[in-house]
């Protein structure tokens, strides 16, 4: 319940953040919901930890360029509360407010959860769904990539050694049609699935769909079948398109779900979240 | 390193290893032991404080992090001799046995109400979905979160 | 003196009061075990095994010892003069396997001690460990308690190949004839999954030894000071007159802490070696690792009965999951299922046989229950299934098999006697609560409509106020002292260490109505052994059913000899005591309480035949346990598509005799119930096969959080206990025993359309969600 010791830094400017990370030894510290219980249980002894929850300039959620920008360190309840999000992006503000509990959401910020790239994270569904954009930076400058190329396998990110994530942005204008749909781990409230959808539709009738599903498997994914699926699909239609979620996919397993109880899990949530968004849209 | 807080309204100024936990650094440097330790996972709720009005598990927190802020803990809750009606509703209802989650869970309780001064029964429920009670099964802190609300809306 | 009128005061037993220990825990300000600082402490960390079974090859301590802060490092060799942990219960036949404080040449399960590293400080002490160099030997494990007696199974202990740790065998009537008669037999095995019982303060110790006095203060989370003192002195080789030990506020025990264990030991042993104050403070994992875990049953039952409904016997088979050691009362755990078989019914043809299995995982013994819901669970499940067999209603066959209300006391066929009882009662009580026939009629919709909605009851009995002391390993009496001052303000001294039961309330409120005076004059003191005279301890719903009632013949004595003041302050031999005052019925003229007291301090005349001071010590021994009773009803729903089982409704009637305080005993009921959800839908510890615990943290464990545990309603019944003069029974289990078997009975009933007749707990919706897979397949 200790961790190994280490040298601190809390820079006060990006530029001075990067510049204490370039060499790329030192482990950024965010929010530490993840980063801090882990070196507790000493499975992460970083020698040097330099601390972002200092840099006003990562702290920020506006909208601008037809996108909703949100500064690495902006924190869950953040999120979850900005009435720009709750307004452009109503998908994430949802998913936001069921991250954790409300402590976890104080300290918890989007870059940090994004860049632990837990497979049960809630985030990323949600931000496949919206077709998230993450720019990353190291001292040489900055690049911006999509969420899916950022995410690369369990626990796993494009993070270059010295880089961390500056902003993560999602196109305004998301549209009321949307819901997250997760299924608590009881012990830890991680996500055994969460299904992320945004919808438009008319008469009922979906017109586009998106899809993201995180816990199901070693990294969140975007159901591009089952969008395609319920194209033109009403209500009644919803399970038969939905029903492939699980096709092909290698489900993660542990004493909390098998593998086929999560796939089956992932069909009905997913049935469950398309039907709830398109009621909303 | 030296860090200075500012503990239940009084300045303080330590130096600490950068690998302090928060909750070490009250109990242990500050002589702050209300609030309290009951896992190493973030999960039960015990170490809850507020940080800059922000209700935070101290556990998860290095207490070079808290350099410069304003933390509050279940001993500056009454600091002027006056119970905060949540603690009184919490005697009131008896949403307490063992009494160690009680800190932690009572400013859990504080911060649900600021943000939402009329909760549901569902709400509160989430509201403290971070604190963990093995004794009273929840009810009694559920009514006395009730009770809390209806005294300070009035 | 002067002459007043006595004005009658309202008595306070019976009232809900709010708790006077609340106002220090609701501000920060009490002490629990890690919020002790002595001047020069240390601290400690301990290496633990991280397998289930290996030899310790080579133990290198140099680098841990040479680290900068550590001042000492012992291990195994070290201690060879110290314990052995000691088994508090008897058995004929239990082998008893040495328990050494530290790991000699072997480790027996993931956390068993090896070595202890005392540092300047806790993080110091915790670098310390990574420092220790162990080369093991990896063994093969054995986690499973079925697998581990089946005969090819890895030993535990190498001298007992077939991991048998003791047979127990009890058998009353005649069980052959019962079902050779019977016109339909069920047979069903039922698993009472490991729990870990998590109370939210850890173990923590602080040890202290005067070197000049040669004498050792251990502060301990402890359910049982006094009994931990007398074995800590055996264990250490002090006089137990120069050991204390303190059991400072605490986080909650549960059973957990109702043991004497290595660790308390060691950090008396560290003390005495470094001449310093010390401490260790148990973190979560290491909670789970080695603080005991409850139940790890394998039950199979055979139940005899008449077509009818008419039970004529039964038959268990038990299987309990021992661990690799003993703790206190581990073997005599499975011994109490057996005692509570019957449950409230009237049949008297019993068999029970009870095989201890050793496991490479820690001990199980007392959680909440303590082998009261495992049997419970059994006879509440048996019952049900034998109705649904028949196809008789649940309540109907419960009925016709009371024990009546004219039988009382009554004569179990496991030789207990129930002391007092009127089973229907609460049943009676909340079916009508519940509209228990409106509820039927919405379930038979609910089926046309396809849902899967559960009507479950149980009607639980157990074992309280342990208990007489034949029947208990260390003594079942319980003792209290009252203290009344010069000045008039009375102490109460009680030998039960509550530990968040609220007797600190509960106590002053008997003692207020008994000598007639405010809550504000009375001070419950516990938990300090040189403060408080010898007792047993708060465990087994006893607080209030045996403490209690020594403080109140205490209250009795103490009033007599007031009495006798009271009447040479008067001068009168007519005078009787009441509202805090002595009155002679002659004149009307009155002595307070002060008064009395402080003539019997200053001594300067002596009622006749009686000594100066007011104080009474008093020691009683009750003559039978407590048997509660009541009906708990659960209405749950399952969602077909994710198998997760939703509590529409809980309904709690318990009696468990007169009430103190309803606040208090509804406290006691909710949490109790919390834990017995727990058991029934969320928690289990799981071991793999290498005996790794695969549930060692909070993020894998489920304690029931708020959103997890339903609204519960509840009432009573009372039918007041003869064994004490309270007439109470204890509530501290009943929640937990009551609570499972009805869950487990809704989701089955829930689920009998498919076919379904049991399920075993926790009922997790994989579980369920397998079944009607299973069932629709």
């Amino acid at each position: 319940m200790i961790a190994q010791n280490f040298d601190y830094t809390a820079p006060a400017s990006l530029a001075e953040a990067l510049s204490l990370l370039a060499s790329g030894e030192a482990k950024p510290l965010a929010g530490g919901m993840s980063l801090i219980p882990m070196m507790k249980l000493r499975l992460a002894a970083p020698d040097q930890v330099v601390d972002l929850g200092r840099i006003p300039e990562l702290n920020y959620i506006r909208h601008d360029g037809g996108r909703v920008r949100i500064g690495a360190t902006a924190t869950h309840h953040q999120v979850a509360t900005s009435t720009t999000v709750r307004s452009q992006c109503p998908l994430l503000a949802a998913t936001a407010a069921q991250i954790g509990d409300v402590q976890v959401r104080n300290m918890g910020t989007i870059g940090g959860s994004v860049a632990h790239a837990d497979p049960a994270a809630d985030y990323p569904a949600a931000l496949l769904a919206l077709g998230a954009e993450v720019t990353v930076a190291n001292a040489g400058g900055s690049r911006t990539l999509s969420i899916e190329d950022f995410l690369v396998d369990t626990f796993t990110t494009a993070l270059e050694p010295g880089e961390i994530i500056t902003e993560i942005s999602v196109p305004a204008g998301g549209g009321s049609g949307c819901h997250y749909q997760k299924m608590l781990q009881p012990a830890s409230g991680f996500a055994i699935v969460g299904i992320a959808v945004q919808v438009t539709a008319s008469g009922g009738v979906i017109a586009s769909a998106r899809v993201g599903v995180t816990g199901l498997t070693g990294k969140a994914f975007r159901a591009h079948g089952v969008e395609a699926a319920l194209v033109g699909k009403s209500a009644a239609g919803i399970a038969e398109a939905v029903a492939g979620i699980a096709d092909g996919v290698d489900a993660n397993s542990d004493i909390h779900a098998s593998a086929g109880y999560r796939c089956q899990m992932a069909r009905v949530h997913a049935g469950r979240a398309v039907a709830a968004a398109l009621a909303k849209a | 390193m030296k860090i200075t807080v500012t503990l239940n309204g009084k300045t303080r100024t330590s130096d600490v290893e950068p690998r302090l936990l928060l909750i070490h650094y009250l109990r242990e440097e500050a002589g702050l032991t209300g609030p309290h330790i009951g896992c190493e996972t973030s999960l039960c709720g015990a170490c809850t404080v507020e940080v800059d009005g922000k209700a935070v598990k101290s556990c998860a927190m290095f207490a070079v992090q808290a350099d410069g802020r304003n933390v509050l803990t279940i001993e500056g809750l009454a600091a002027n001799g006056t119970l905060h009606p949540v603690q009184e509703a919490f005697w009131n209802e008896h949403a307490l046995q063992c009494g160690f989650c009680t800190p932690g869970m009572i400013m859990a309780s504080k911060q649900l109400l600021e943000r939402n001064p009329n909760p549901t029964e569902d709400e509160i429920r989430h509201g403290i979905d971070g604190n963990l009670c093995r004794c009273t099964g929840y009810q009694h802190i559920v009514n006395a979160v009730k009770a809390a609300a209806s005294k300070m809306g009035a | 003196m002067a002459t007043t009128t006595i004005t009658k005061t309202e008595p306070l037993v019976g009232k809900r009061i709010r708790r006077r220990e609340d106002p220090r825990l609701i501000t920060g300000a009490a002490t629990y075990v890690d919020d002790i600082k002595l001047p020069g402490m240390y601290h400690a960390a301990i290496l633990r095994s991280p397998h289930g079974a290996a030899r310790i090859a080579a133990l290198d301590i140099s680098r841990a010892a040479a680290h900068p802060g550590v001042v000492a490092v012992f291990t195994g060799k070290d201690i060879t003069g110290v314990g052995p942990v000691p088994c508090g219960a008897s058995l004929p036949g239990l082998r008893v396997p040495v328990h050494t404080i530290l790991a000699q040449d072997r480790v027996y399960f993931v956390g068993h001690p090896v070595a202890v590293v005392v540092a300047s400080d806790r993080y110091i002490a915790r670098d310390g460990v990574d420092l220790i160099d162990v080369e093991w030997d990896v063994l093969p494990a054995v986690s499973d308690p079925e697998k581990a007696i089946a005969g090819d199974a890895p030993a535990v202990h190498p001298e007992w190949p077939d991991n048998i740790a003791f047979h127990h065998h009890q058998e009353n009537g005649n069980v052959d004839d019962a079902f050779a008669q019977a016109e339909v037999v069920v047979k069903q095995r039922i698993t009472s999954q490991r729990l870990i019982p998590t109370a939210m303060e850890t173990r923590g110790v602080v040890a202290d030894f005067q070197t000049g006095d040669k004498a050792l203060t251990l502060y301990s989370s402890t359910q049982v000071p006094h009994l931990l003192r007398t074995l800590i002195a055996l264990m250490l080789g002090l006089p137990e007159n120069k050991t204390r030990v303190v059991a400072p506020e605490m986080g909650g025990g549960f059973g957990s802490k109702l043991n004497v264990y290595a660790e308390e030991a060691l950090m008396g042993f560290v003390a005495m070696k470094i001449g310093k104050p010390v401490k260790w403070i148990e973190s979560r994992r290491e909670n789970y690792l080695t603080t005991i875990h409850g139940r790890g049953h394998v039950d199979y039952f055979e139940i005899a009965a008449k077509r009818d409904g008419t039970i004529l016997g039964m038959k268990l088979k038990l299987i309990q999951d021992i661990g690799a050691y003993h703790q206190l009362l581990t073997p005599a755990i499975p011994t109490l299922s057996v005692l509570m078989m019957p449950g409230l019914y009237k049949f008297q043809n019993i068999r029970a046989h009870v095989v201890g299995a050793f496991t490479n995982c820690v001990p199980t013994d007392a959680y909440r229950g303590a082998g009261r819901p495992e049997a419970t669970h059994g006879i509440e499940r048996m019952v049900d299934m034998l109705a649904a067999e028949i196809g008789m209603d649940p309540v109907e066959i419960r009925l016709k098999n009371f024990v009546a209300n004219e039988q009382f006391p009554f004569s179990t066929a496991t030789g207990l006697v129930y002391d007092s009882g009127n089973y229907a009662a609460p049943l009676m009580k909340a079916l009508d609560l519940v509209d228990y026939q409106g509820l039927r009629a919405q379930q038979k919709k609910a089926r046309e409509e396809g849902r899967l909605m559960g009507i479950g009851i149980s009607t639980y009995g157990e074992i309280c106020a342990f208990g007489p002391s034949p029947a208990t390993p260390a003594g079942g009496w319980e003792s209290a002292t009252v203290k009344i001052d010069p000045t008039g303000k009375v102490t109460v001294m009680t030998g039960a260490c509550p530990h968040g039961q609220g007797e600190e309330t509960t106590f002053a409120q008997i003692t207020a109505d008994e000598l007639g005076i405010p809550l504000d004059d009375i001070h419950v003191i516990r938990g300090d052994t040189a403060i408080v005279q010898y007792g047993i301890g708060t465990f087994g719903s006893r607080g209030t059913a045996v403490g209690g009632a020594a403080l109140y013949f205490a209250l009795q004595e103490v009033k007599a000899k007031l009495k006798r003041y009271g009447a040479m302050l008067l001068e009168s031999d007519d005078v009787s005591y009441q509202g805090g005052q002595c009155v002679c019925n002659k004149t009307g003229r009155t002595v307070s309480l002060a008064e009395m007291s402080g003539a019997s301090y200053r001594a300067m005349k002596l009622p006749p035949n009686t000594s100066p001071g007011m104080q009474v010590t008093n020691f009683w021994e009750p003559p039978n346990f407590t048997f509660p009773f009541g009906a708990h009803i659960a209405v749950t729903e399952i969602d077909r598509e994710t198998g997760a089982v939703q509590v529409k409704r809980y309904f709690a009637v318990d009696d468990i005799g007169n009430i103190i305080n309803p606040l208090i005993v509804d406290g006691q009921l909710h949490g109790g119930v919390a834990q017995g959800l727990g058991q029934a839908l969320y928690e289990q510890a799981v071991y793999d096969e290498n005996a790794q615990l695969v549930t060692g943290e909070l993020m894998d464990y489920a304690v029931p959080k708020a959103t997890m545990v339903p609204w519960i309603e509840s009432d009573h019944t009372v039918t007041p206990s003869p064994v004490n003069p309270l007439g109470v029974k204890g509530v501290g289990e009943a929640g937990t025993i009551g609570c499972s078997p009805a869950m487990v009975n809704s989701v089955v009933d829930a689920l009998r359309p498919l076919g379904v007749k049991h399920v075993d707990m926790p009922m997790t919706s994989e579980k369920i969600w397998r079944i009607l897979n299973s069932a629709q397949a």
